[in-house]
């Protein structure tokens, strides 16, 4: 029946995703908010299928003359964007501060922008990129605002269209140059045209617009200011979903382009990686030292942890491919396990997000502070967690890169940044007790519950996810 | 011949009561009492199956032995445990100081009693596995874990300034480890493997085996700990609980020589040999500047912990003068400062249970209430100067006959420290022991009680057993130590006659 577009079965999750958010839609905009239960539920089973669908779909293949890819890391990666967007729609579930979210756009929104994430992961085409990119972010500018009556969210969403606005911009011109300097926007067309030796400045200019176009996606630094506001404006349910699954998304766009496009001339964009890099992972851990919001804490520690995975990315190797796929899933694990105790930090005048109010947790809450201890060491890099891994596998690419600044200055800043995930252990054990939290709802717990063994068990599951992680890199070798 | 995974077994089975205790919800007081023995059975059970390691352990055989190997984590690290003659007795020690630990916080300890047994059972699973590892990423995972409960320990059951004694113990320690991790990576890139007995037969090019030895010497020198990174040893000392100072002094400090015996020396020799001096130097500076600095403290906890300082001077001096008599001394004072320290931080322990204070001057003329332990506290301090007929003067002679034999300077400067050490000693154990009874609070002070009696006197008799018997420790490491000699010295002469 397709036969006019060839492998178009590729693409079916996504049409069939597409189609669900059209349809869940029409059914909020007919049957009002009342639906929003139901609508909700119905997205996380649209989102379920796709991925189960996803995982069906063996074997590579590319459609629209390649501006479509589908390889074992396309599907790793979007699986990953899945986990990450199903997690944030549960997690939103019994979020009540403000009133917004019962309401059925969000679920909508989401799956949307989760639409854009999975066409970026697997473009191979700068325009196919930029559709998906655009559609990501326009659902993110709305819903990042969703709570509209409040001036912290407002501000959050129209800072992030300005800005988001600016870096489209860069991206666009950043395309435009390269277009213009070799003729085509298929990435592996642009790999064939452009080599070590003919490459022209101009081209080494689009990339350098491109890759900041793409920083300010994944907040890596100098790109990152809009982050701790974002992130502090924003209710908390979509912070978590903003440190999750688009970082996830927009890591694996800018390792496609940079090892699918620009393979040729690795030096090039080597140098702006490792710069962005350092100054992400140095900035994080000193800026970080001086918060007293939990949010925004954590604004700064996803700035950092996105400079440790480019640092893996800089590599540019098949290890360091590996280890920015790892760094991913455990990062989005840990960050959404640490988002499920945030949004558990409720007493009965609402929510609070200042890192005092967790004083004493252990003694109020002993299994919530456990885990969140559990959590923040394995921020903070502390074997056997997972986060100790993550950071092993992309420092041991560098090393074999000869990256060796990278690595040394990348290690210390990790040992800056362990003071402040520690600052958190201690007010929650340390410290005397303030009063008590609500009692957990049961879908964070189950969140909490998830990541945290996941965290601590990491362990016995690494041999199996790092043959996943590095059978989806050998997708670029 | 045991034909299970004896080491496993040792390492996990603290994991487990740990475990088991997490399943305890209760906080009445029969509960705390569960805990407590559970904690106290674990340990015991732990200490003499470890027992059994020593009784299979074939003391001719200079290699690891009861090897247990498993893929863990494809092209490269394994699961992968095993003892040679130098780090089965550290297994020993951990597994015997843990129940003396137990019993050390048995009433001390009131509030939070089950997270408190948990981290001490984890800490004892991680420390176990750092002698037993034979794969360097497998030894670094247990060795960087340990400090987390430790963490813990310091900061929730310690002292006024418990806060900021934790925070300076984990970033000091934390700071070295992640050289030693850039280190181990950068032997996994040239070496292609984490597994340590290839990593022993790989020959790294000279000069990355200058920047491996310092890479290793960030983190052990921090762990032992040497001059001048060793500030954070008293802060943690004096705020730890008795117990946390206990396996602080006993065990975490030893990791730190056991780093440099696994793998400074054999691995990387030609590094070892370049900068012996540095170490000859850091050490005699140790020896004599913190012994002074111990004659200074008015805090009893904190002259204990410098005098930790001072001999493990002694150790490092040892070590690196790489000969039988300064290997075997280094390896005899660990395990003797394990036992000592332990034991007088327990004597500490078990007057400020009574009197709630460390401070030097709220004690005075203790004998005379106290008979019993200030005969314990005397063979203690005694051993710590290093008399002889205590276990405290065999390593410390080991070690200045061998340091004499490549370096008489530092042999004579490093002397000084014995004579330095009797002096702080010996006041310590004057002005808390002797004197007048003129303080109305200590006129109430019972003597050791059954608990107590319990913990210290076995320490006595192995402080004294093992002064005048020393054999059982030499056969056990001699192989190993002859083994990591013959290695060494190849080593160096096959650099010397390249060179001419």
């Amino acid at each position: 029946m397709f036969d006019v577009i060839p492998n178009l079965d590729l693409l079916m999750p996504e049409l069939w995703l597409a189609a669900g958010a059209l349809i869940l839609l029409m059914v909020g905009a007919y049957a009002g908010n009342r639906s929003a239960r139901v609508v909700t539920g119905l997205s996380v089973a649209l989102l379920v299928i796709t991925g189960v669908w996803l995982l069906l779909l063996t074997g590579k293949g590319v459609a629209f003359n390649g501006a479509f890819i589908l390889d074992d890391f396309a599907r790793y990666m979007k699986l990953l964007a899945l986990i990450g967007s199903i997690v944030a729609i549960i997690m939103s579930v019994g979020y009540r501060d403000g009133a917004h979210f019962n309401r059925f756009e969000y679920p909508v929104l989401i799956i949307l922008a989760t639409l854009g994430m999975m066409v970026m992961i697997s473009a191979g085409d700068m325009l196919a990129l930029y559709l998906g990119l655009e559609l990501q972010s326009l659902a993110l500018y709305v819903v990042a605002a969703l709570n509209r009556d409040n001036l912290k969210s407002t501000e959050a969403g129209l800072k992030y269209f300005v800005l988001g606005a600016l870096s489209s911009g860069m991206l666009l011109y950043g395309i435009s140059l390269v277009y213009g300097f070799a003729g085509h926007t298929g990435y592996e067309t642009i790999s064939d045209v452009v080599t070590g030796e003919n490459r022209s400045l101009g081209i080494v200019f689009g990339l350098v617009f491109i890759l900041a176009g793409l920083a300010f996606k994944i907040s890596a630094v100098p790109f990152h200011m809009w982050t701790p506001d974002v992130y502090e404006g924003a209710p908390t349910p979509v912070t978590a979903f903003f440190a999750s699954a688009p970082k996830v998304a927009a890591m694996a766009m800018l390792v496609r382009i940079v090892m699918g496009a620009f393979d040729h001339i690795t030096p090039d964009w080597q140098q702006v990686l490792v710069f962005v890099a350092i100054a992400s992972m140095v900035l994080g851990a000193f800026a970080a030292i001086g918060q007293s919001n939990i949010k925004r804490l954590m604004a700064y520690s996803s700035i950092g942890h996105m400079g440790y995975a480019l640092v893996g990315l800089s590599a540019g190797t098949q290890a360091g491919v590996t280890g920015v796929t790892l760094y991913m899933t455990i990062y989005m694990v840990m960050t959404l396990g640490t988002f499920a105790c945030i949004l558990a930090m409720r007493r009965s005048d609402g929510n609070v997000e200042q890192i005092s109010d967790l004083a004493g947790l252990s003694k109020n809450n002993p299994i919530l502070a456990f885990f969140l201890t559990v959590l923040m060491f394995s921020l903070a890099g502390l074997p056997p967690l997972a986060g100790f891994w993550a950071k092993y596998f992309v420092f041991i690419a560098a090393i074999e890169a000869k990256l060796f600044a990278l690595a040394v200055i990348g290690v210390l800043a990790s040992v800056v940044g362990a003071y402040y995930y520690l600052r958190i252990i201690k007010t929650m054990w340390f410290d005397d007790a303030e009063t008590g939290f609500l009692p957990m709802a049961g879908e964070l717990r189950l969140v909490l519950g998830i990541s945290g063994l996941f965290v601590l068990f990491y362990v016995l599951i690494n041999g199996t996810l790092y043959n996943l992680a590095s059978s989806a890199a050998r997708s670029f070798f | 011949m045991i034909d299970w995974p004896i080491l496993s077994t040792v390492t996990f089975l603290p994991l487990a009561g740990a475990i088991m205790l997490m399943l305890i919800r209760d906080d009445s007081e029969i509960a705390r009492r569960n805990i407590r023995y559970v904690a106290l059975y674990t340990t015991l059970f732990t200490f003499v199956l470890s027992l059994l390691i020593w009784w299979d352990f074939d003391n001719a055989n200079a290699g690891f032995q009861m090897i247990e190997k498993f893929e863990w984590i494809p092209g490269g690290i394994a699961y992968h445990m095993g003892v040679d003659g130098i780090s089965m007795l550290f297994v020993i020690l951990t597994t015997f100081l843990m129940p003396f630990c137990i019993l050390a916080s048995w009433e001390s300890i009131q509030n939070r009693v089950k997270e408190y047994m948990i981290a001490f059972l984890i800490l004892e699973c991680m420390m176990i596995g750092v002698f037993c590892s034979l794969d360097i990423v497998l030894f670094y995972v247990f060795f960087e874990a340990g400090l987390m409960p430790m963490f813990l320990i310091i900061g929730v059951w310690g002292g006024k300034r418990r806060i900021y004694a934790s925070f300076k113990l984990f970033l000091y320690t934390f700071l070295g480890a992640v050289f030693m991790l850039l280190a181990i990576m950068a032997m996994y890139w040239d070496a292609g493997t984490t597994d340590i007995p290839e990593l022993l037969a790989h020959d790294f090019p000279p000069e990355m085996q200058t920047w491996l030895w310092f890479g290793f010497l960030a983190s052990f020198a921090v762990k032992m700990p040497m001059w001048p990174v060793h500030t954070w040893l008293p802060d943690a000392h004096v705020e730890a609980p008795t117990a946390g100072s206990v396996i602080l002094a006993g065990i975490l400090l030893k990791m730190g020589g056991y780093g440099f015996l696994r793998f400074s020396i054999p691995m990387f020799p030609i590094a070892t040999f370049d900068y012996s001096w540095l170490i000859f130097t850091l050490s005699v500076i140790a020896i004599i500047y913190t012994s002074l600095v111990a004659l200074m403290q008015e805090d009893i906890k904190k002259l204990i912990a410098y005098s930790s300082v001072a001999h493990m001077g002694y150790v490092t001096m040892g070590i690196f003068s790489v000969n039988a008599n300064g290997l075997q001394g280094g390896i005899f004072q660990m395990l003797a400062h394990g036992l000592v320290s332990g034991a007088l931080f327990l004597c500490v322990g078990v007057i400020y249970d009574r009197m709630h204070t460390r401070e030097i001057s709220a004690y005075g003329g203790v004998v005379n209430r106290m008979p019993k332990y200030a005969v314990a506290f005397l063979i203690f301090t005694m051993a710590n100067v290093g008399l002889p007929g205590t276990a405290g003067f065999i390593g410390e002679f080991l070690t200045l006959v061998g340091v004499f034999q490549v370096n008489t300077w530092v042999a004579l400067f490093a002397t000084t420290g014995v004579i330095l050490s009797a002096a702080y000693a010996l006041w310590l154990y004057r002005r808390v022991v002797f004197g007048a009874l003129d303080k109305e609070s200590l006129k109430q002070l019972l003597d050791l009680d059954k608990r107590e009696k319990l913990i210290l006197y076995p320490l006595v008799v192995l402080v004294i057993f093992f002064g005048v018997y020393p054999s059982p420790v030499f056969d056990v490491t001699a192989a190993s130590v002859d083994n990591l000699i013959t290695n060494y010295n190849a080593a160096i002469e096959a650099v010397s006659t390249l060179a001419h």
